[in-house]
């Protein structure tokens, strides 16, 4: 009894019309968020159980919140508090809280194809937070309709997508997304840090920064994770830093109205200096408001229904 | 079931005499308009509350606050394959206001009930009147309207349709019956 009759696991299984309307509903949602009551009865009654094997504080409190606005109840489960750390299975751990009997399960997990196999083990639904480095389904959304509010479409709109594109859930659910809404995406990066399939996205490919977002509309820059310098992947942070960091300088190749993203956390003068992460061009902190307004569409679209709905 | 009768019950005439008693009801009943906002049930609300909003402008001179209200987040059989968002926009804060809440067809009460929830949460009103161009009857709630354009006699099968345009000589109420004159009374 619900709009989106299925569970957001990435956004590769997922149409356009789909993705139009969950942006569309995400933009209404936007407006409670600037009420001065924050909240609507909508999800009242309904549970959501947030599973983090993985640490997150931006992903996690967004959801809570968006929950928590449409007045859903929200249960916390945390890998390392839990009797995961007995050593029990993801799947008896599904099924235990499945006999709970959440209406809604958010996981985050280290291991690509984690949301899925939930799916497979509950009826409840089930919404990827970011699985392995396969998909960040919510993050791409967000993304999208940060695009979406400044310039008005993704349609025809060029999006460069800068830094460690292999270990990136989030370059991969963003390059599904706005090629299926109409924009084109760079991948930006060293070689080392380019996923092995690469030639099989339906991307442009760059391995220098200035030609990489020459002409862009939007330059989203991805966290340069700090332990991949241990696997030798590339020489230096600093040499990183010069080579692919986005400052002012290097951004006068993109449109004069570009938009600068970044999914967070920030390591400020590593992939992106201070002055560009603060400066006119950001919308990072936008970025973080969208996430709770698509979070909220996205439960509504999935948990919206009242049993006994006329149905009409 | 797929044939129905339509019969038209007003004219863009007596939509438009209408809605010009009820906007002198409307001044009278405050005093006139000071401290006045308009508010249009999303979607058949809006139209006809900008015409009750403008046709008190033109009487008292003032230029007077028109909202948007979506009630589908406070609806009691709310299902979102069918309650797709359109925007809520309160122009100001509510709190002392005199809110005119405004719908095309008082019906159940079910909807008018959501939209005072909704409402609140911008605020606390010093009151809330409710305008409707029909009050067709069978309440399901304690909710009565303060201002209508028209009561009309129905049957609960029936639909009643209020079409408001950009020419308002196009205007016209109809009621829709099903096929096979079983809905009558």
């Amino acid at each position: 009894m619900s709009a989106l009759n299925r569970n957001i696991l990435a956004l590769r299984e997922m149409s356009a019309d789909e993705i139009q309307l969950i942006l569309d509903q995400a933009q209404e949602m936007k407006e409670i968020l600037s009420r001065p009551i924050k909240k609507v009865p909508t999800l009242r009654g309904k549970s959501v159980v947030t599973l983090f094997f993985e640490n997150s504080t931006r992903t996690r409190m967004s959801f809570e919140m968006a929950a928590k606005t449409l007045s859903a109840d929200v249960t916390g489960f945390a890998a390392s508090t839990s009797s995961v750390a007995k050593g029990e299975s993801l799947k008896d751990t599904i099924l235990t809280l499945n006999a709970m009997k959440a209406d809604a399960f958010v996981i985050r997990h280290s291991a690509s194809g984690a949301a899925h196999f939930i799916a497979r083990h509950t009826s409840a639904r089930v919404i990827n937070a970011g699985d392995g480095t396969h998909e960040h389904p919510t993050q791409g959304l967000l993304d999208m309709l940060t695009i979406r509010q400044h310039k008005g479409t993704l349609r025809g709109l060029t999006v460069a997508i800068v830094g460690d594109i292999a270990h990136s859930r989030v370059a991969r659910s963003n390059v599904w997304g706005l090629t299926k809404m109409g924009a084109k995406v760079r991948l930006v990066g060293p070689r080392t840090l380019l996923p092995a399939d690469v030639e099989q996205l339906p991307v442009e490919v760059h391995t220098n920064l200035r030609r990489g977002i020459s002409g862009c509309d939007v330059v989203n820059v991805l966290r340069i994770q700090m332990e991949r310098q241990d696997a030798g992947l590339f020489p230096s942070v600093r040499e990183y830093a010069q080579t692919f960091g986005v400052n002012r300088s290097v951004l006068r190749e993109a449109k004069p109205d570009v938009l600068v993203m970044h999914p967070g956390p920030m390591n400020r003068g590593i992939e992106i200096t201070p002055d560009v992460a603060d400066g006119e061009f950001s919308v990072v902190t936008e970025q973080v408001t969208n996430g709770v307004a698509v979070r909220m569409a996205l439960l509504y679209l999935l948990l919206g229904g009242s049993n006994d709905a006329s149905g009409h | 079931m797929a044939k129905t009768e339509s019969v038209q019950v007003m004219d863009g005439d007596e939509i438009r005499r209408a809605i010009t008693r009820i906007a002198h009801e409307i001044i009278e009943r405050n005093h006139g308009a000071d401290g006045l906002v308009f508010v249009g049930i999303q979607k058949k609300g809006v139209p006809l509350a900008r015409r009750i909003r403008d046709a008190v402008q033109t009487i008292e001179g003032d230029e007077l606050p028109l909202g948007t209200l979506d009630i589908s987040l406070y609806r009691d059989d709310y299902d979102s394959r069918t309650a797709e968002l359109v925007p809520t926009d309160i122009p100001c804060s509510l709190t002392g206001k005199t809110v005119v809440l405004v719908d095309d067809v008082l019906f159940t009460g079910r909807s008018v009930r959501s939209a005072l929830e909704a409402l609140i949460d911008f605020g606390r009103p010093a009151a809330i009147q409710l305008a409707v161009l029909v009050d067709r009857g069978h309440r399901e709630l304690p909710v009565r309207a303060d201002y209508v354009g028209k009561n009309l006699p129905t049957s609960r099968r029936e639909e009643v349709l209020v079409m408001l345009g950009d020419d308002p000589s196009a205007d016209r109420v109809v009621i829709q019956k099903p096929a096979g004159g079983q809905g009558g009374k």
